[in-house]
């Protein structure tokens, strides 16, 4: 099956470096419970090596701003 | 645009949405100079704080009225059929419900499968080869004699030869379920005799009625496709869905197939892919009904649905049961039952949200009640 990254329904899921995390939790001055959360064996994080902790950036094809990004950091289930 | 100007643009990609500054590219003409640019791009910026929601603004609020109000519109008819096609769709305010509550099991699932070669003939061939055709299909009779105490059941030759299959294929695929029993194929039929000692008719009636339920061919669920035009290529509609196995074919382009239900998709591509459907769903229903409600009230709630990284329902064993308070959950549905689980855990409300804080009279943190002041003593 080609991965489920290809389709058109997934936005790009990148996962942030450590030092990224840290730069983008100080400037949304968030704590890592507050963000909203997606699974670690989410189909779209298959091969992207994300574990428990680590933070998700997701680029979405948004109708209203065009494009926006999300955060999402990843729990066990 | 310049080469200059438009790096100009780029400063400020922190600050303004994608889709903002897209257009100011697009529409500014290239003999604007610097300045002007400089000045169109912060009386944006100005613009853009303004349109903005403040914080504490209760959003949640708006969108339920948003999407209540033009609700009431709503058509409580459950079916419509699309097209010429006898291929029915739930719409109206059944679907929604459906959506929101993210029932298990919806009413009519549906896939649009696109191929990577959408020749026509292409599209029939595939549309044959996912359905799910079971033995009884390619019956045209079953007889029973008591006497020789065997089953003959004759199949039809065109339907096979439709299929592209033959008695023996038929043989193989029935070989497990009829266990205890020797098969004898003849032109065009299939005479089952039991083996050893003739019992009871009855085992020759059980096999008949277990038989007619195999799977010969296709792709488990899809009960109905239909080959159809869409823009300048033929896809296939299905009804009933089986998005995994589908998306695993060779032939399917397995980067536009979709699904309408959301927890398939949701187990299949992921979260994110649960989400885009959501709203995809909910707005396909709204557009149908000649409703206009604003995008971003679905989105809202599509992340409220998504936010726990599980798909949840906006019912109380979903994004409710979530809900820190007692009260709060008290307040949505079955209060007696949530009081008495609270008092028997010796669970403890913060008073940190809304409901509760109504409930008890006291501000609540919207608006003006969010902030809370800090007097600095000389």
């Amino acid at each position: 099956m080609t991965s489920p990254a290809k389709h058109i329904l997934v936005p790009s899921h990148v996962k942030l470096s450590d030092k990224e995390k840290e730069t983008f939790l100080q400037s949304q001055n968030l704590t890592i419970k507050e963000l909203p959360k997606i699974l670690v064996n989410d189909p779209a994080l298959i091969g992207s090596g994300a574990k428990e902790g680590d933070i998700i950036r997701i680029e979405r094809a948004s109708a209203t701003a065009g494009k926006t990004f999300y955060y999402r950091v990843v729990i066990n289930g | 645009m310049k080469a200059e100007n438009a790096k100009l643009v780029d400063t400020y990609e922190n600050k303004l949405p994608f889709s903002v500054l897209e257009e100011i590219k697009n529409s500014v003409p290239d003999s604007a100079s610097k300045e002007n640019i400089k000045t169109i791009l912060e009386e944006t910026f100005a613009l853009y704080l303004q349109a903005k929601i403040n914080p504490g603004e209760c959003v949640g609020l708006v969108s339920a009225e948003s999407i209540g109000e033009p609700g009431t519109q709503m058509t409580l008819n459950t079916f419509h059929f699309a097209g010429v096609a006898e291929m029915n769709v739930t719409t109206g305010l059944p679907r929604i419900i459906e959506i929101f509550d993210c029932q298990k099991t919806i009413k009519t699932p549906m896939m649009e499968v696109y191929l990577k070669d959408p020749k026509i003939e292409n599209v029939k061939a595939l549309a044959l080869k996912i359905k799910e055709t079971k033995f009884s299909e390619f019956v045209t009779s079953y007889s029973l004699n008591i006497f020789e105490q065997n089953l003959k059941v004759t199949l039809s030759r065109e339907l096979l030869d439709d299929h592209g299959l033959d008695v023996k294929d038929m043989i193989k695929a029935l070989k497990l379920k009829a266990k205890g029993f020797t098969m004898e194929s003849d032109d065009g039929s299939l005479t089952f005799i039991h083996k050893g000692k003739p019992e009871d008719i009855k085992d020759l009636y059980n096999l008949k009625e277990k038989l007619k339920a195999v799977k010969i061919s296709g792709l488990k669920g899809i009960r109905q496709v239909l080959p159809v035009k869409r823009g300048e290529e033929y896809i296939v509609l299905t009804s009933g869905t089986n998005l995994k196995e589908v998306l695993e074919m060779d032939e399917v382009d397995a980067t536009r197939t979709i699904c309408n239900d959301m927890n398939e998709v949701y187990q299949v591509l992921g979260l994110e892919a649960a989400r885009q459907t959501v709203i995809n769903e909910v707005y396909k229903v709204i557009e149908s009904q000649g409703l206009n409600i604003d995008i971003r009230h679905i989105m809202l709630v599509a992340d409220i649905m998504c936010a726990s990284g599980v798909l949840r329902g906006i019912t109380r064993y979903g994004v409710v049961k979530e809900k820190a308070s007692v009260l709060a959950r008290a307040s949505f549905e079955t209060p007696i039952r949530h009081l008495i689980n609270a008092a028997l855990e010796g669970e403890v409300d913060a008073l940190t949200s809304v409901v509760e804080n109504v409930m008890i009279n006291q501000p609540v943190p919207l608006g003006t009640g969010l902030p809370g002041l800090i007097t600095k003593l000389k």
